[in-house]
């Protein structure tokens, strides 16, 4: 197999994705059979191509740096799970 | 006669401004159509039928007084990963089941400033990942030509809606064909606009340098209609180009005679159905006819399209989702140890299989000691895909291919296979590789009567001899006539 077990495990925690055995199981041979196709690429000499980020020519548009309004608090905090005050609340972070 | 719901919106603009009808009435009759069909479609996730008729008496009350637009008083349905303020966008995601959107994208904007009707979100593959609309956490919808069949996806909903009747126009997004596909496959006419053409402001993001949105309408004059609405330069997506759009609608009646049609033979080589086969070799007959020459020419990077797409997409979209994590919105898990793992939970019970696939495979594929051998290597594959359509486009005006290598499947027929159902991008993916233009539209139906598009692709902004090229065909072909009998 091109991805070993301990590789999914990496790549679901670098996901935050929680995993059950039988998923892990699943996943790995989907993976592994879309990694082997992928061995494809391989057959195109690419050494003196330049890698392409997007498909138009990328600038970076500026503008003045004046305030503009901006989402509300209250919008922001519409949809939010849990909130305390003008703030989002989440389990703590740091011990 | 027909009944309104079944009518263009330019024929329906026609009426509305020489008072014969209401948007209300107009509203009302595809209302009444989508209580007759939907439960059998499920081309919607939300319906938001008061809001229609509210927004209805509104364009009719602009109408009125006299401030009438080519789309005004038009019911269309908006695929469920785009915002509209107050309105659920759950990008056909359990993750999002109950996220209602603050703000409107900037396409919503434009279609509310044009006084139409929004009828709902229409249902999606979640998140975009998906060629069927199967992967939708509210369920699939259904093909209106025969209920068994997939309507292709990932906009399978907005395609079925406006096949069906359920909506005139709508909007999709096309990421890897999610907008050609479902209209190839439910016999409407859609088009992906170039990259950079429509503002992706207010789009859920899956993939974002390759999402474009793109409207689905009954013919190439609606189309034009949509595209003159959408497209244009917007300062909130910096990504979104600052370029001068023609009004498309000046090309609807512009003879083809003496355009040159690109036939890709990577492309051809691929095509063993002979219902698809047919109707390319149909389709060439009626282009000649018209006084269109065609060239042979070689795409020769195409089979490594699906492979670099299936790098990059994921990639991007590792990536994008990432911001699901139950803190600001959207679903968070009930029971949790910690910081992270409330993560790792919200997303394993938030996300269906193919958005955790794609996401494990984009996390891989970017991770320290890969990402040379994969993400890199498919960027470079992506440069040389482009370079192929420059030089194709050195000796012809557009290129002719088929949108998908077979008529629509039955549902659940490849869902369990990934690779399988990534095979069946082979002639839309190169596309939005490349940034082109790419449209599809109703070419004929196979031996058993399931609609097969054909694609038109042109050179980058070049939206406007697509719209050429599929108003001359409609003119001569009835194929986007036919309606599914349901």
């Amino acid at each position: 197999m091109k991805i070993t077990d301990k590789e999914v495990d990496y790549v679901a925690l670098l996901g935050r994705l929680h995993l059950e055995p039988e998923e892990k199981a699943k996943y790995r041979a989907q993976l592994d059979d879309i990694l082997k196709y992928m061995e494809k690429l391989g057959e195109v000499p690419t050494d003196h191509v330049q890698p392409m980020a997007g498909t138009v020519e990328l600038y970076t548009p500026m503008r003045e740096d004046v305030v503009r309004p901006s989402l509300p608090i209250e919008e922001a905090l519409a949809n939010a799970p849990a909130k305390t005050g003008t703030s989002f609340r989440v389990p703590k972070v740091i011990e | 006669m027909s009944e309104l719901y079944e009518k263009t919106a330019a024929e329906l603009g026609e009426l509305l401004r020489t008072k014969q009808v209401t948007s209300v009435e107009v509203t009302r009759s595809v209302l009444a159509r989508i209580e007759a069909t939907e439960a059998r479609l499920h081309s919607f996730v939300t319906l938001t039928p008061e809001l229609a008729l509210e927004m209805a008496t509104e364009a009719d009350r602009r109408i009125a007084a006299g401030n009438i637009g080519p789309l005004t008083g038009i019911p269309i349905a908006i695929k469920d990963n785009m915002c509209a303020k107050g309105q659920r966008a759950s990008c056909g995601s359990r993750i999002l089941a109950n996220f209602i959107a603050p703000y409107d994208a900037t396409v919503v904007s434009r279609i509310g400033e044009a006084g139409m009707v929004i009828l709902g979100m229409a249902n999606m593959d979640e998140f975009a990942m998906g060629s069927s609309t199967e992967t939708s956490h509210w369920g699939p919808t259904r093909n209106p030509w025969h209920l068994d069949m997939i309507p292709g996806g990932s906009s399978g909903g907005s395609a079925a809606s406006v096949a069906a009747g359920e909506a005139v126009v709508s909007l999709g997004s096309d990421t890897g064909g999610s907008i050609r596909r479902p209209a190839s496959f439910c016999s409407v006419t859609g088009i992906k606009p170039t990259y950079g053409s429509v503002s992706r402001y207010g789009l859920v993001a899956y993939a974002s340098s390759l999402d474009q949105i793109g409207p689905i309408a009954r013919d190439a004059t609606d189309l034009a209609l949509m595209l003159n609405l959408i497209c244009g330069h917007d300062p909130m997506d910096s990504t979104s180009v600052p370029i001068e759009h023609p009004d498309f609608t000046t090309f609807l009646t512009k003879p083809i005679a003496g355009m040159t049609l690109g036939l890709p033979r990577e492309f051809y080589s691929h095509l063993d159905d002979p219902d698809v086969s047919r109707v390319m070799t149909d389709a060439r007959k009626v282009f000649e006819g018209l006084g269109v020459s065609f060239v042979e020419l070689s795409l020769p990077h195409l089979d490594y399209g699906i492979a670099a797409y299936y790098i990059i997409a994921p990639s991007e979209a590792s990536s994008n989702l990432a911001r699901y994590d139950g803190v600001k919105y959207g679903h968070r898990a009930e029971s949790f140890d910690g910081m992270i793992d409330m993560y790792c939970r919200t997303r394993a019970e938030g996300f269906g299989a193919e958005v955790k696939r794609r996401i494990m495979l984009g996390t891989y594929a970017l991770s320290s000691g890969y990402y040379d051998a994969y993400y890199l290597k498919a960027a470079k594959i992506r440069t040389l895909i482009t370079e192929d359509f420059k030089s194709a486009f050195q000796t012809c005006d557009a290129i002719l291919c088929p949108v998908a290598p077979t008529p629509p499947f039955k549902i659940g027929e490849k869902i369990d296979d990934p690779i399988q159902m990534y095979l069946t991008d082979v002639f839309t993916i190169p596309v939005n590789m490349a940034g082109l233009p790419g449209m599809s539209i109703p070419g004929g139906f196979s031996t058993t009567g399931l609609p097969v598009g054909l694609q038109l692709i042109a050179p980058h902004f070049a939206e406007s001899r697509l719209v050429q090229l599929a108003s001359a065909f409609q003119a001569e072909t009835d194929h986007h006539l036919k309606r599914p009998v349901l």
